[in-house]
């Protein structure tokens, strides 16, 4: 059973795309792309169980620090770059989707929205940091040092004259709830965006 | 010993091929006629799809597994990664390693006698390079009956002879592995390998590489060689575990013999291996180190000389291996990427510097399993031929 961010992505990547996949965890997603679309593509990852893992699934996988940027892949070096759940964790977000956009035409991100509904109650009602099924850790030990919202994500987007190709959230392991498409910063758990390079 | 270890391939012997077509050197120089000493391991299958070919290093063999005798203290080199269970299981694959033209362990060398003056070849024996080994190393195959290498492995300067295999023989390579290699060496290493060079030629037992000839050995100059060449073996953080500043003896003697615990290993590492290695086969062995350079006939781009290499990569390197450090491998692997091939790359953490890629250690084993279950499942082999 795939994650429902990972679902949604599955179904956005075109057949025989070239991707790169940031933070690929076990290669669960890559995986599924080459048998099912014929995509080719390189994951990369820091923790040796998911670069294990990718390796007996038989995806490619870089052993990479994003911190360190992405200056071993060229210019427009493949179609697609993707990076599920690991934006947040990074340490200038801003300039990774700069290099994504720089490495393809178009990226999907995918991060906990903070400003999901049952975070804002943690916080707001019980005046602690949101522990939840998206954020699970404390406070003192998340690698999640850039937490964000549906909005702050659309607005940097803007800010840096990008085009949002589409966007969606999930809540779980499924895809949101009507309401959820209609108030997503309130009601999606985990935001996904589409986002692509202006033209010229 | 009288028990073998289980996941042991137990004891093995070597087996000689000898080669009449003449072999074409890089050098402009051929060899008209030459022997290969090999060793297997394993069971080549019917469809001879589950043959992996080993590369050795600098001062390797053919013996990388198993034992020859039940009396032997030490097993192959690489048997903790060869054998029943292991990273390359034995009960999947048949596993050819094969000691290098060149060599002074069986192969033909400088050791061995040139036909054409019945006397033994010393340093006139021909220059040999990465290329010319993975000639030879396709004709053993061919002798065997092995179409297509299900992956071939290798470390250091075995690893660099992987990569010339992708290149060379890109059609009967299925999968490689380059291990704690370079796809060329710095500055520093041609440095370290020329100061090992001037320690032997300049004992005044070489007598120009003829020291056979005089009955002599230049096992001084073989024994400082091996002295440098084993410091870039090992991190400076192995070296100050092993040895610290620990003494012989309780008390410091204010002279020049041994006594530093690490002055005493380097001088038994040296004398050891200087009674045990020829000298002209060192020499002609850090020259093909020094010559490998498979970017320089494209410019230096290493991403347009890896164009022919059409199987996946796995590339392993060691946090403290500082003779061919992370990077190097990085470079080898960014080339990859850059040239669109299929590659994976781990960096071991590891205290061992150079040495790590013998020795066993967990995340190295599971990373090279991995990938070697996933070469297995390709080729279509069963868990238990």
């Amino acid at each position: 059973m795939m994650r429902a961010d990972l679902k949604r992505i599955h179904g956005w990547v075109p057949e025989g795309a070239r991707v790169l996949d940031l933070g690929c965890g076990d290669g669960t997603l890559l995986a599924a792309l080459a048998r099912d679309k014929g995509v080719t593509g390189y994951g990369l990852e820091i923790d040796p169980e998911g670069i294990t893992a990718c390796l007996a699934r038989g995806v490619n996988v870089i052993e990479q620090n994003l911190d360190e940027g992405l200056a071993n892949f060229e210019d427009d070096a493949c179609d697609l770059v993707v990076m599920t759940q690991a934006l947040q964790a990074l340490r200038r977000p801003d300039r990774m989707l700069d290099e994504m956009l720089r490495v393809a035409g178009e990226c999907i991100i995918t991060f906990p929205n903070f400003a999901y509904w049952r975070h804002r109650a943690y916080l707001g009602l019980r005046g602690y940091m949101p522990v939840s099924k998206s954020l699970p850790h404390a406070w003192y030990d998340t690698p999640n040092i850039h937490l964000s919202t549906f909005n702050d994500f659309e607005h940097l987007c803007r800010d840096k004259g990008l085009i949002i190709v589409d966007r969606a959230v999930g809540i779980g392991d499924h895809e949101g709830h009507w309401t959820s498409r209609w108030w997503p910063n309130l009601f999606g758990e985990i935001a996904i965006f589409r986002v692509a390079r202006h033209p010229g | 010993m009288t028990e073998l270890p289980r996941d042991s391939v137990g004891l093995v012997s070597p087996e000689t091929a000898h080669f009449d077509d003449p072999l074409a050197l890089a050098c402009g120089r051929t060899l008209q006629a030459y022997d290969l000493v090999y060793e297997t391991y394993g069971t080549l299958n019917a469809e001879r799809s589950n043959a992996i070919l080993i590369c050795h290093a600098l001062s390797g063999h053919h013996h990388a597994a198993g034992y020859h005798s039940r009396d032997e203290r030490k097993p192959g080199w690489w048997d903790a990664h060869i054998g029943p269970g292991k990273s390359i299981d034995t009960d999947r694959f048949f596993v050819v390693s094969a000691n290098n033209l060149g060599g002074c362990h069986g192969s033909t060398g400088p050791t061995s006698l040139n036909p054409e003056t019945d006397e033994a070849w010393g340093p006139d024996f021909p220059m040999m390079t990465v290329s010319d080994w993975v000639h030879s190393q396709a004709r053993l195959a061919d002798r065997l009956g092995i179409e297509r290498f299900a992956a071939v492995v290798g470390g250091s300067l075995g690893g660099m002879q992987v990569l010339q295999w992708t290149l060379s023989y890109p059609e009967r390579i299925a999968n490689a592995v380059v291990i704690a290699a370079t796809p060329k060496l710095s500055a520093q290493n041609i440095a370290f390998n020329e100061v090992a060079r001037q320690a032997i030629r300049s004992d005044p037992d070489y007598f120009d590489g003829h020291y056979a000839d005089h009955g002599a050995l230049p096992r001084r100059g073989l024994k400082l060689a091996r002295m440098v060449g084993h410091i870039t073996y090992l991190s400076e953080d192995a070296m100050g575990s092993k040895f610290g500043r620990d003494l012989r003896s309780e008390d410091l003697n204010f002279g020049y013999d041994v006594e530093f615990q690490v002055e005493s290993y380097l001088r038994y590492q040296g004398d050891t291996f200087s009674t045990s290695f020829d000298a002209n086969t060192y020499l002609l062995m850090t020259k093909a180190l020094d010559y490998f350079d498979p970017a320089a006939a494209h410019g230096g781009d290493l991403a347009a000389a890896v164009a022919p290499a059409d199987c996946p990569f796995l590339v392993v390197s060691f946090s403290t291996d500082w003779r061919f450090p992370p990077w190097r491998s990085k470079e080898l692997v960014n080339a990859l990427i850059r040239a669109g091939k299929s590659v994976s790359y781990a960096n071991i953490d590891s205290p061992h510097g150079h040495d790590a890629f013998l020795l066993p250690e967990p995340r190295y084993q599971a990373v090279f399993a991995a990938f070697m279950q996933r070469v297995a499942r390709d080729q279509g082999l069963e868990d238990r031929p």
